[in-house]
């Protein structure tokens, strides 16, 4: 059932919020020693939440349920962002976002698991116990956002995940799980109360079954949030006709099964098309991205060290020390890569070739799109070059080989422009997604395409 | 451009962690292999291009410097606390 659909019956009283949220705790609960898709189940919160609005039922989500990504803080809730370092963590507040959607009468089920701080692509970075695809147990579920994507596959409840993605963390497990998601434009919805990975390129949006369903948690999510210092004071441009779509010929140099399907899918839609070009783009944004998102990650993460939140260092240590146990103890080897990639980038004699020039190939990036955008009202590629590996196949490949997954999403999320995974059609019964990407805060024009697959 | 032991070394004392010799031996040719991607942007000529260090433009928002009383238990986390201060490492 449509979200949208479920919230009327609620609304109605036909249907009861604290009857389907039983439901879906326990489906987690029975399912999550297979699965993994969730960190911390947040059942008194649910059941308080279900109550209140079968009590009152109001609303644009009243009594929906929906899950978070663990990177998102949930006042009272265990809050790990899937790394050790924060086992324990309880945020004494909640993120602008989780405000906006229980204002409009979610229910907060629990949080999903997701690559530690979000560093990978197939979520078996995680100190959470690694999460298996719906379709097929042996294979990943893609990442970061690897337990809402999961889930979201998974429920037969209604349901609509909250996902966070920096290069492409939402709509790859979308793809790899045969669900929907979209990151929206850069800055339209708070960032506020998110654990930051790289803040020039976070962003958080919906991941569900139904595009329908992204449109309407979307629209509760995103709003202008003073304590946001990259907040849009713009809203969505209301234009959504799509009348000319660009085919990015350098992303058609996959598999030729995958590129069929994208190819079929397009025929389907019924509207003009025609390959486009995205030189630069398809050559330096993955470098650019990984300079970037590692060097604003090393600065962010230099907050864990023992005090404050989170696990705590020794206070008879001297400080260098307790500080390096701590975070040497907590922090998994990708965070660490991840860290001393970053902090390298940004050391003196090496900030200028590196983390400047990254943020130059920003400008002709955004540039090359918005070019494109002068006479396309959306691109189109596939989500992602792969179908769902194994975990064993994962586990062979080396670090450069993960980061080189990203190849398709990394464009627009270093843009910051809106971008759309929906399946569009099973390869060896294995989803695969197809990824429209459009203006900055054209989103419409995404729901407008993605409603009609 | 590479990294080297020494380099590795010092990267990661800065960064606050300590590496195995072992550790150390998995990561360099790792982080060498992705440092051979980063320098691909040196193929790209950027002269006079502004750098973006935000993906559309935005402009700082200052609040009002007013003192607002904080609601929160910023202490609930922690067992290193003494009155309404958190306890760290000895810093001198």
């Amino acid at each position: 059932m449509k979200a949208k659909e479920y919230v009327e019956k609620v609304k109605s009283r036909e249907i009861s919020a604290v009857k389907t949220t039983k439901g879906i705790l326990n489906e987690i609960k029975k399912i999550n020693g297979t699965y993994s898709f969730f960190n911390a189940i947040s059942e008194n919160l649910a059941l308080e939440l279900a109550e209140r609005i079968d009590k009152n039922p109001k609303g644009k989500l009243a009594g929906l349920p929906i899950s978070i990504k663990d990177d998102l803080c949930v006042k009272g809730v265990e809050t790990t962002c899937s790394s050790n370092i924060l086992k324990g963590y309880r945020p004494p507040f909640n993120a602008t976002l989780v405000n906006n959607l229980i204002r409009e009468g979610a229910v907060i089920i629990g949080k999903t698991n997701q690559d530690a701080f979000g560093f990978g692509s197939f979520n078996v970075n995680t100190d959470m116990g690694i999460p298996k695809n719906p379709v097929d147990k042996s294979r990943v579920t893609g990442g970061s956002s690897g337990g809402a994507a999961g889930f979201t596959a998974l429920t037969e409840f209604p349901h609509v995940a909250v996902g966070e993605s920096t290069g492409g963390s939402i709509v790859a497990p979308c793809s790899f799980c045969g669900v929907s998601g979209v990151s929206p434009t850069y800055g339209l919805v708070s960032r506020y109360g998110l654990i930051d990975y790289a803040n020039s390129l976070d962003k958080l949006g919906p991941i569900a079954k139904y595009v329908e369903d992204l449109e309407l948690v979307l629209d509760v999510i995103k709003g202008y949030d003073f304590k946001d210092s990259t907040s849009l004071k713009q809203d969505i441009i209301k234009e959504k006709e799509v009348k000319k779509v660009g085919l990015i010929k350098e992303t058609l140099d996959v598999d030729p099964k995958i590129k069929d399907i994208i190819l079929k899918k397009l025929d389907e839609m019924n509207v003009e098309y025609e390959k486009v070009s995205l030189p630069k783009t398809s050559k330096y944004a993955l470098p650019s991205y990984y300079i970037i998102a590692m060097a604003e990650a090393s600065t962010n993460l230099a907050k864990y060290c023992g005090m404050r939140y989170g696990q705590e260092g020794k206070v008879n240590l001297p400080f260098n020390e307790s500080f390096s146990e701590v975070r040497t103890k907590n922090f998994n080897k990708e965070v660490k890569r991840r860290i001393i990639l970053g902090t390298f980038t940004r050391m003196a004699g090496y900030r200028d070739a590196f983390y400047l020039k990254a943020m130059k190939v920003r400008t002709l990036v955004i540039e090359e799109y918005k070019d494109l955008f002068k006479k396309y009202d959306l691109l189109v590629s596939p989500t992602m070059p792969i179908v769902a590996p194994k975990l064993s196949e994962v586990n062979k490949l080396k670090p450069r080989d993960h980061y080189m997954m990203d190849v398709m999403t990394v464009g627009p999320n270093l843009a910051g422009i809106p971008h759309m995974s929906v399946n569009a059609g099973f390869y060896d019964k294995l989803p695969v997604g197809i990824m429209f990407t459009a203006n900055h805060l054209n989103e419409k024009r995404l729901f407008q395409v993605g409603k009609g697959l | 451009m590479k990294i080297d032991r020494k380099i590795l070394q010092s990267v990661a004392s800065n960064a606050r962690l300590k590496l195995s010799k072992k550790e150390e031996d998995e990561l360099l040719p790792q982080l060498n292999e992705v440092l051979e991607i980063f320098s691909g942007l040196n193929n790209l000529k950027t002269d006079g291009i502004k750098p973006s260090f935000q993906p559309v433009e935005v402009k700082n928002i200052f609040r009002e410097d007013k003192v607002n009383k904080c609601e929160e238990d910023m202490l609930q986390n922690v067992k290193n606390k003494e009155d309404r201060y958190f306890k760290g490492p000895k810093a001198i």
